[in-house]
């Protein structure tokens, strides 16, 4: 087996090298529209990171230790205004194909009705939806603005649990965590068998129908390891996704007082899964 | 990439109900994955029917021992080809078996699989075959006489004392392989009742109700194939035998049904957060296969059948029993069949959202499709009427209570 874990650190490094040179010539095209369209604007800011990479980091890798990292993400609810940029980031940078049946993060909008006249009910019903994965913004409710108790966005990707059921399934294991604590798949050496897509409680993974492999969530694996943020925490106007690496004092710093500052929670605690991504402000219709 | 996929899903996309999660609109596994616990099943439901002559001497099943075996063979040496044919890169398959991830279901599969194939099926065969092989490669000429020889291996001892050694071997091997028949269709059960993600499937009775549903399925199969292979070989049918079978069949669709209906009475009662979308998922997108199909034509009409001709076996004329023995059995492999498809595709209709329903569009022609999953359940019977044409001669009709076939 440990032959089979060089193999796949040696792919990941490869496969690192390709996209990181890719992800050098990308930029990121904010959509007109999609502020437009969003349920609840919010103040506008430019594209900044919470950790900005530093120019010597990004040119690392060749001296990149897995185990001096742990990367971690938490979010900030209340921040995220739908804006869509974050999906259209991960897809550009991490070449998802565009069909809207296929995401590795996504945002989804949770509309909670009053409750009904004469009602003792503190809430009604509640309306989720994601065109699209959020990615071209969202067009107004269905629910009339004068129905709409609350309404908010809420983005998803992979958990990146300690206790991922998707490792723990896959026949051949293919998909592992990595020192740094991410979880990625192998396409070099999954079979296809879609086993991990049904182990993963929170829809993250998908079967790439080009080459009929899993796919899902690297954290921009080829980024992070440059000293780089994220397509998607990069591209964040409301600085609403919060990345760090807990081994690193620096780096850490903004994550760690956020969760200090916020009551956390993360998604399907049930399942046991112990995600790593966490969140600030969730509602309890968030699944 | 294919475009009638995204044609497919795009369609699929302007029927979804609700919310799902957006990767949740492809049902990864398709119409062919229903084929493979249902092959798998089948194996182990005619294994322990053939078990309870040579463990438990039920001697009135002696007639079907060898077909049982030989069904079981069959089903088993097709049953992981759904699987292939699934994969994304079959090519890969043998990783599952040379560098298999053990904290995954479905590669200690491979292992029972092959425990079950070498260690008890042929073992089985062999040893209580072997007679058989040395008299054929004795007497059979052309081709038959050299398959024949081969399958000696090379041993011609047919002494007292050898046939003994025989005998004795294959006893003990149909003990080991009642559990490992047991554990062959209960692990396929545990890799669906594992899925923690999946509150359709998730389930600590999942691999008990795998168990029984291969029981059922194994003995309805087993009974259709007595009375078919009486006809196409124009051979009496013995009656005591068949009874027997209903019998046996009776019992464990009680079992089964009472297991299955344990299952949604902890489910309604617990209620757990998951119930509202399971409830709709089987009264709504399930009707036709789980409650008129599964419940009603594959259950409960059966039972009546049974129920009714079993205590009426002496006093209803042959022809009659042999017709609602049919007819009870072809009902409950249909309905076993739909239990196979209310299980894989109906836990992969409803998000893990638990807000929402996707659709499953079959295909008929294609990779995935109607045609691929027919053939598939075809070509056992194929290996089968092979095995049968070498193994399993033509009987002599010796038992008294025998009649001709209908």
């Amino acid at each position: 087996m440990n032959t089979h874990l060089i193999n796949r650190r040696q792919a990941i490094g490869g496969l690192g090298k390709v996209l990181g040179g890719m992800a050098a010539i990308i930029h990121f095209h904010p959509c007109p529209a999609i502020a437009e369209n969003a349920l609840a604007p919010g103040p506008k800011k430019s594209v900044s990171s919470n950790t900005p990479p530093s120019p010597a980091a990004a040119q690392s890798l060749p001296n990149y230790d897995p185990t001096a990292h742990d990367w971690t993400m938490a979010i900030d609810v209340e921040k995220c205004i739908g804006c869509g940029l974050c999906v259209e980031a991960c897809k550009q940078e991490n070449k998802v194909i565009r069909q809207p049946f296929y995401f590795r993060t996504w945002i989804e909008r949770y509309v909670i009705r009053k409750p009904e006249a004469g009602s003792s009910e503190m809430r009604g019903e509640t309306v989720v939806d994601s065109p699209n994965g959020g990615m071209d913004g969202f067009p107004p409710s269905a629910v009339p603005p004068s129905e709409i108790l609350k309404a908010f966005f809420v983005p998803k990707l992979c958990n990146h649990c300690k206790d991922s059921p998707c490792i723990q399934s896959c026949p051949v294991g293919a998909t592992f965590d990595t020192p740094d604590g991410v979880v990625l798949v192998d396409p070099k050496y999954c079979i296809g068998c879609g086993f991990c897509i049904q182990a993963c409680p929170y829809g993250c993974r998908f079967l790439n129908p080009v080459t009929r492999t899993a796919e899902k969530c690297t954290l921009c694996y080829h980024r992070i390891t440059r000293g780089l943020n994220p397509a998607c925490v990069e591209v964040c106007p409301t600085s609403a996704r919060f990345f760090g690496d807990l081994k690193d004092p620096v780096k850490a710093e903004p994550l760690r007082r956020f969760v200090s500052e916020h009551k956390v929670q993360v998604l399907k605690p049930h399942l046991g899964t112990h995600p790593k991504l966490l969140y600030a402000g969730l509602d309890k219709e968030v699944r | 990439m294919n475009p009638d996929l995204i044609t497919s899903l795009t369609e699929a996309l302007a029927h979804v109900q609700g919310y799902i999660y957006p990767n949740d609109i492809s049902l990864v596994w398709s119409v062919v994955i229903v084929v493979y616990p249902y092959l798998t099943g089948l194996v182990a439901g005619a294994f322990i029917l053939a078990s309870l002559v040579r463990v438990f001497h039920v001697r009135a099943l002696e007639p079907i021992y060898r077909l049982s075996l030989l069904t079981a063979l069959a089903f088993l040496l097709v049953a992981p080809l759904p699987l292939l044919f699934h994969l994304g890169h079959p090519e890969r398959s043998y990783e599952v078996m040379i560098t298999p991830h053990t904290t995954s279901p479905m590669a200690v599969f491979g292992f029972v699989y092959a425990w079950y194939l070498m260690a008890v099926l042929l073992l089985e065969l062999w040893f209580d075959y072997r007679r058989d092989f040395v008299a054929w490669s004795r007497t059979a000429t052309g081709l038959k006489r050299l398959v024949y020889r081969l399958l000696t291996l090379g041993v011609f001892d047919v002494s007292e004392k050898a046939l003994h050694l025989d005998e004795r071997m294959g006893k003990a091997i149909t003990v080991i392989g009642i559990p490992s028949a047991f554990l062959l269709h209960g692990y396929v059960g545990f890799i669906f009742g594992s899925v923690k993600a999946n509150p359709w499937w998730g389930t600590v009775l999942m691999p008990i109700i795998f168990i029984f549903s291969a029981m059922v399925s194994g003995i309805a199969l087993l009974m259709f194939l007595y009375l078919a292979v009486s006809r196409l070989r124009k051979t009496p049918v013995d009656m005591a035998c068949l009874n027997t079978i209903g019998m046996f069949l009776f019992y464990a669709l009680v079992l089964d049904a009472a297991i299955e209906s344990l299952d949604w009475i902890h489910r309604l009662y617990e209620a757990e957060e998951s119930v509202d979308v399971l409830v709709l998922l089987a009264a709504g997108k399930l009707f036709y296969s789980f409650l008129l199909v599964q419940v009603l034509m594959g259950t409960l009409v059966p039972l009546g059948l049974l129920g009714t001709a079993l205590p009426l076996q002496r006093r209803l004329p042959p022809q009659v029993l042999q017709r609602i023995y049919l007819a009870s059995s072809l009902l409950i492999m249909t309905g076993i069949l739909a239990m196979r498809w209310n299980v894989v595709i109906g836990g992969q209709l409803f998000s893990k959202s638990l807000r929402g329903f996707t659709t499953y569009k079959l295909e008929f022609i294609g990779h995935e499709s109607v045609f691929t999953a027919g053939l598939l359940m075809l070509l056992p019977f194929g290996v089968l009427w092979l095995l049968t044409h070498f193994f399993w001669p033509p009987q002599k009709a010796s038992a008294t209570s025998a009649v001709p076939s209908s």
